[in-house]
């Protein structure tokens, strides 16, 4: 297929370590022009690694990288200069102003102050952070800090977005706010590669998605590709100590965690029927998503 | 053409003018608290000059063949640069390394350590010889000063500045925290002030001392400075600038391979 010809941003074999883990275990990726590309894994997978490794932050101890057409971490500078950023932990300037950090930032790309200038405008009507020009940075909330530092990912107009995790710790109102940015800037042709940890936000946004855990890719596709072909398209989540009960032979696969039971059906009448029954027993019905998919490939006990 | 030059931890530093960008951002921040900074930079050294001057100067008839203050006026030139260098690539430096997280908003865009370190380097340098403009400002307004020679302690106050900046550097890469600091102010700052001839001549100090004292930049600093100040050619010109490069760069470079071990890696 031609999916490396057209890659904006491919790694192979990608490999790192520290001391005696091997965080990143020979991993490979390969994002192609426009898409948004999620990587996802449970704490400690290794997804920021991977995303130093790919902005030529830190030395692979193995494998190649090409971003933008560009040998990382040889190249890795140039290929920044058209490349956005927004880290996890959050870098915004607390010295100056929101327009400042726009401005401040934007000369690290070499761009000349009346360049920058222009593009202010636009970058905070883009944030929705125009009443907030001159308002410092401890005065903004965080999903409003998270908007700043998305709009300061795009000073220089960069045709590939990493967003580590751009969405943790807001409320539903900014993650939905955030959401729609991100399809505007695909809309506009830009490729994104994203991690989080909110299944839905994949499932919504991600065309395509990599799961891994232990530095290791445990799966990748299409989030409804990945959903069909690992989990049936029904689950029934039955709860209460009591429910041991007979429903082993009305799903195709069951599984116990703590006091709910988890049912997996192809065809949930039967069960349901029979659910109804028993109306002491409290229960739900719901379609199966990303979620059953990762917990089902990286299992259900706690990381760290 | 493949020239193949894999970057270790160890290579030169590669210059750029990108650390422009750097140093226009901490001169950005200075420039919002110029007023208090530069009033700082010149009330407190004026004080210790004339307390000391008159104070100290009132009891001792002359210091190695001038007055107490014009003395003491090369010393605190000197001094005064060094702490600049010192604080700024110490507490500073290490709040946007470390704590705010500034480095690391560079490092995403265009620029690499190298751009950041330089841009430190040279930002740590212009606010010390700022603080030492400000000193042969009350020197000059205290009359202590009259000869044209005055002018060659602005290109000293470059390579005082860079010297320590270069020093200080390596201290800010192996810090854990603020209170590491503390370690260099008491093993190498404060020895330097009351050793290396800021109050009173090095002679004065028993051989072995006066060894010790030979071994530190600062002394070497004032060797320029205080000839100058005084309006003769110093001795020895060329040993002392070697001394304050070699300590600089040695720092610098330090500095670098250690910075990159502890964010690249
Ligand atoms: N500089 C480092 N030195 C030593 N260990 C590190 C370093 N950076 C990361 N690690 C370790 O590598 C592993 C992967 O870390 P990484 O930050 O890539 O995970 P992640 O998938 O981004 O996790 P999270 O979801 O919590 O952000 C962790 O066990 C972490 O402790
Ligand atoms: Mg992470």
């Amino acid at each position: 297929m031609s999916l490396n010809a057209k890659a904006v941003l491919s790694a192979t074999g990608l490999r790192k370590s520290y001391g005696a883990s091997e965080v990143v275990a020979g991993l490979d990726l390969a994002l192609v022009s426009g898409e948004c590309f999620g990587l996802l894994g449970p704490n400690g997978a290794g997804k920021t690694t991977t995303l130093r490794l790919l902005l030529g932050l830190t030395r692979p101890d193995g494998g190649t990288i090409s971003l933008l057409g560009l040998p990382v971490p040889e190249k890795a500078r140039e290929a920044r200069l058209k490349v956005g950023v927004v880290p996890q932990v959050d870098s915004l300037d607390p010295d100056f102003t929101v327009t400042e950090n726009l401005l401040v930032y934007g000369r690290y790309f070499g761009l000349k102050d009346h360049e920058i200038q222009a593009r202010i405008p636009a970058l905070l009507e883009f944030a929705e952070l125009e009443g907030k020009a001159e308002a410092s940075i401890e005065s903004l909330s965080g999903g409003m800090k998270r908007r700043l530092t998305l709009a300061r990912a795009l000073v220089n107009d960069p045709d590939v977005i990493f967003l580590d995790e751009p969405t943790t710790g807001l409320d539903p109102q900014a993650r939905h706010m955030m959401w729609q940015r991100l399809r505007r800037l695909l809309g506009e042709g830009k490729t994104i590669l994203l991690t989080t940890h909110f299944m839905e936000e994949a499932e919504r946004l991600c065309d395509r998605l990599l799961i891994m855990d232990k530095g290791v890719a445990v799966t990748t596709g299409a989030p409804r590709d990945l959903i069909a072909e690992h989990i049936e398209p029904h689950v029934v989540e039955i709860y209460g100590d009591e429910v041991k009960s007979n429903c082993a032979g009305l799903c195709q696969r069951q599984e116990q965690v703590g006091e709910t039971l988890f049912c997996y059906a192809a065809d949930p009448h039967d069960l349901l029927a029979q659910l109804q029954q028993q109306c002491e027993l409290r229960y739900l019905h719901r379609p199966s998503n990303l979620e059953d998919v990762f917990l089902k490939l990286t299992g259900r006990e706690l990381r760290e | 053409m493949s020239l193949k030059t894999e970057k270790t931890d160890f290579s030169p530093p590669s210059l750029s003018w990108r650390f422009v960008s750097v140093w226009r951002r901490n001169f950005l921040v200075w420039r919002k608290l110029a007023i208090p900074s530069i009033l700082g930079n010149l009330a407190d050294p004026a004080f210790y000059m004339l307390g000391l001057g008159y104070g100290l100067g009132s009891l001792l008839p002359e210091v190695a063949g001038v007055p107490y203050m014009t003395f003491l006026a090369a010393g605190t030139l000197c001094y005064s640069t060094m702490n600049s260098a010192t604080f700024e690539s110490l507490y500073s430096a290490f709040s946007r390394m470390h704590v705010q997280k500034t480095w690391d908003a560079m490092l995403n865009a265009p620029l690499e350590l190298d751009d950041v370190m330089l841009g430190e380097l040279a930002w740590a340098t212009s606010k010390s010889v700022l603080s030492g403009v400000a000193i042969l400002a009350i020197i000059l307004a205290l009359g202590l000063a009259d000869s044209w020679l005055l002018l060659w302690t602005l290109p000293l106050l470059v390579l005082i500045g860079f010297c320590f900046t270069g020093l200080a550097l390596v201290m800010n890469a192996l810090s854990p925290n603020y209170d590491f600091f503390m370690y260099y102010f008491t093993l190498a700052i404060t020895p330097m002030v009351l050793l290396c001839g800021v109050f009173y001549p090095v002679e004065q100090l028993p051989a072995f001392l006066q060894a010790v004292a030979n071994w530190l930049p600062l002394t070497h600093a004032i060797g320029l400075a205080r000839p100058l100040v005084q309006g003769e050619w110093p001795q020895q010109i060329l040993a002392h600038i070697g001394v304050l490069l070699a300590y600089g760069s040695a720092g610098f470079y330090l500095a670098l391979v250690l910075v990159r071990r502890r964010l690249l890696k």
